[in-house]
């Protein structure tokens, strides 16, 4: 069955029906790069939610102080509400149970000098633990530590960037930069994978901003990480409480949109999730549909070619090839073109979206890829499904009386 | 029947081809047609028998069942001493492959394979070599003086080279019998006689024929000739033949 001298007739054959090779070949072909491709932009559209947050914790929430819409307990409307330290203290104290760290943040622009060179970042105040907010990564040197905090050191950790734009090829660490007018030392250098904006701060105690504006206890903005055994729903419970806290301490009404905002970045996360999950289902759909498509498109083909074979499989039969024969034939011609083109198709879908990458991330997709076990499976799947279906209209081929056959036109 | 009798007491000549009450019907529909009622019929070796009858007299019908491109409902047939009874599609295919030979009135030629490959297919399921059937393949061509022709397809033959080819491809397989349905049916005359010529050649190197035809003056190129009339031979004679190439 698998002489040379089979496949050899069956190379001839496939030479000489053009049109029948392309016909199979393409529809297997198309099938599987469309699947590839679809489950690769699928993937490539995870990848972009993940990266969304895969720079920063998933167990945070941030506080943002705004302006009173509606007057509450004696106080006006349009009140700016602000933290301080106390604030700081107060929830670390009253939810001991959910945090696991409390940092402020002050953002602050500064015209920051090391030598000649000079350029505007945003200065970033903040806690030693901010660290586990932001996962920033320490190149060199050292992030802040509750030391710093407490002696107000006048100590910065900068960005890759801002070394790289103030220093050059000089090694930042342990030189001293001028700061909107105050000299911090550089204590460490850090990289973050959010991208260049991340990568342009400076990280500095937020004791020391608030030594530099007039000793203030005012803190912006409150950053909470709670502990990640909690769960989504104890993320969202404590979420709650923590907000109903806060509008008390700070006379808010419970119904003000305005006075009082939490970014609850696991919420964001599980929202965005399954948004990604809804979209992949989708998406996978598509593809099983595109498979199906495939499958039913080479069962059309086979039937049409043992159809148009019948006469010349009459022939082949008087002359004295037996049913096992006829069947082979068709059945190793047919894998032999599906096989072929889907490999053909499923390199080709590979190296669409290797060759992708990050060109479509203004379209959400990031990296498409697929992983090369499914593909190989669909492409089995295929070629199984397209010789089984071969395998019935050639069998009732090789059945008809090679009389019958010959009449056929 | 007297021919039958004849043929047993010629004990000295080996009957090719023995067919005892050959009884084959066709149900249409809630019908049964009665094709052959009966056939006895004794070919020796080296017989060139013409087979004749009008439409519907059951002649193709007899030519396929001894081509076993079809069964009989019962009766007895031997193929040189080989009874051919209780056949799967698998031994019909490879007592075809290794008794008969075919040719047909519209030839039959696979149309994607040039005039040698369609010589060399009966010896591909012979499991001969490549090599050795291309040599046979056009050893054949020549003999039918197509051999220039070797490489062209069918639809760039004649009518007549195409019919001659499918000789030389019945012939390549050194059947034991040649069984030819209406070959001269898509031919006009002159081409027909050629065709003639070329079977009686066979014929004359010792092969046994079946030719299956409606034509009187086909069927005088033979040595004998079988009468069909309503699925019963009405009438089996010996003839003297006529040489087609005294036409040509």
């Amino acid at each position: 069955m698998f002489s040379r001298d089979s496949w050899k007739e069956i190379f001839e054959t496939i030479q000489k029906n053009k049109l029948r090779t392309f016909l199979s070949g393409f529809t297997v072909a198309l099938g599987i790069l469309i699947f590839v491709s679809l489950v690769g932009l699928t993937n490539g559209l995870q990848n972009t939610f993940d990266e969304f947050f895969n720079d920063d914790s998933t167990n945070t929430f941030f506080i943002y102080p705004g302006r009173t819409s509606m007057p509450y307990k004696g106080y006006k409307s349009n009140r700016q509400i602000e933290f301080d330290n106390g604030d700081l203290a107060d929830i670390e104290k009253n939810f001991s149970m959910f945090v696991q760290y409390v940092s402020p943040r002050i953002d602050r622009g500064a015209l920051v000098k090391y030598k000649n060179e000079s350029n505007n970042y945003t200065t970033r105040a903040v806690s030693e633990s901010y660290q586990y907010a932001e996962k920033t990564i320490i190149m060199k040197g050292r992030y802040l530590n509750l030391e710093d905090i407490k002696v107000k050191a006048k100590y910065a950790v900068i960005g890759r960037l801002v070394e790289q734009d103030l220093f050059g090829n000089e090694d930042a660490v342990g030189k001293y930069i001028d700061v909107a007018g105050s000299v911090f030392k550089v204590i460490g250098v850090f990289q973050d994978d959010a991208g260049d904006d991340e990568e342009r701060r400076i990280y500095i105690p937020y004791t020391t901003r608030q030594l530099i504006e007039k000793n203030t206890d005012k803190v912006n903005q409150i950053v909470v990480g709670f502990k990640p055994e909690m769960g989504y729903a104890g993320a969202m419970a404590f979420d709650k409480s923590l907000d109903n806290f806060l509008r008390e301490k700070k006379y808010i009404s419970p119904n003000d949109q305005n006075g009082i905002y939490i970014r609850n970045v696991m919420d964001i996360y599980e929202q965005n999730q399954q948004f990604a999950f809804v979209l992949a289902l989708i998406g996978g759909f598509i593809a099983i549909g595109t498979i199906l498509a495939g499958i039913i498109g080479i069962s059309n083909i086979m039937v049409f070619v043992v159809k148009e074979r019948t006469k010349e499989l009459g022939i082949r039969k008087a002359l004295g090839a037996t049913p096992r024969a006829v069947v082979s034939s068709i059945l190793l011609e047919s894998t032999f073109i599906t096989t072929i083109s889907g490999i053909l198709g499923m390199v080709m879908g590979m190296a669409l979206l290797s060759s992708l990458g990050e060109k479509l991330k203004d379209y959400f997709i990031t990296n498409p890829y697929i992983n090369l076990g499914l593909a190989v499976f669909a492409t089995v799947l295929l070629i199984v499904c397209g010789a089984i279906a071969g395998y019935i209209p050639a069998r009732r081929a090789a059945r008809i009386k090679p009389i019958v056959a010959l009449r056929d036109e | 029947m007297s021919v039958f009798r004849e043929n047993v007491l010629n004990t000295n000549k080996t009957n090719m081809i023995e067919l005892k009450d050959l009884h084959k019907s066709y149900k249409m529909g809630s019908n049964s047609l009665h094709v052959l009622k009966g056939i006895n019929f004794t070919a020796e070796a080296g017989e060139l028998v013409a087979i004749m009858g009008s439409s519907g007299s059951g002649k193709s019908t007899l030519l396929n069942i001894l081509g076993m491109l079809d069964e009989a409902d019962t009766g007895d047939y031997t193929l040189d001493g080989v009874p051919i009874k209780d056949l799967n599609e698998t031994k019909a295919a490879k007592y075809r492959n290794k008794f008969l030979g075919f040719v047909f009135q519209s030839f039959n030629l696979i149309n994607y394979k040039n005039a040698m490959e369609n010589v060399a297919l009966p010896l591909y399921y012979q499991k001969i070599s490549r090599k050795e059937r291309q040599e046979r393949a056009l050893k054949y061509l020549e003999q039918v003086g197509l051999k220039e022709w070797a490489t062209h397809l069918p639809n760039e033959l004649s009518g007549g080279q195409k019919q001659r080819v499918a000789i030389a491809r019945a012939m390549a397989a050194e059947p034991k019998v040649l069984l030819a349905d209406e070959p001269t049916g898509a031919l006009d005359s002159t081409t027909s006689y050629e065709v003639m010529d070329l079977i009686q050649k066979i014929n004359d190197l010792g092969n046994t024929i079946l030719v299956v035809t409606h034509e009187d003056d086909i069927a005088h190129m033979c040595k004998r000739i079988v009468y069909l009339k309503d699925g019963v031979i009405v009438k089996d004679e010996k003839v003297k033949q006529v040489r087609a190439s005294e036409y040509v």
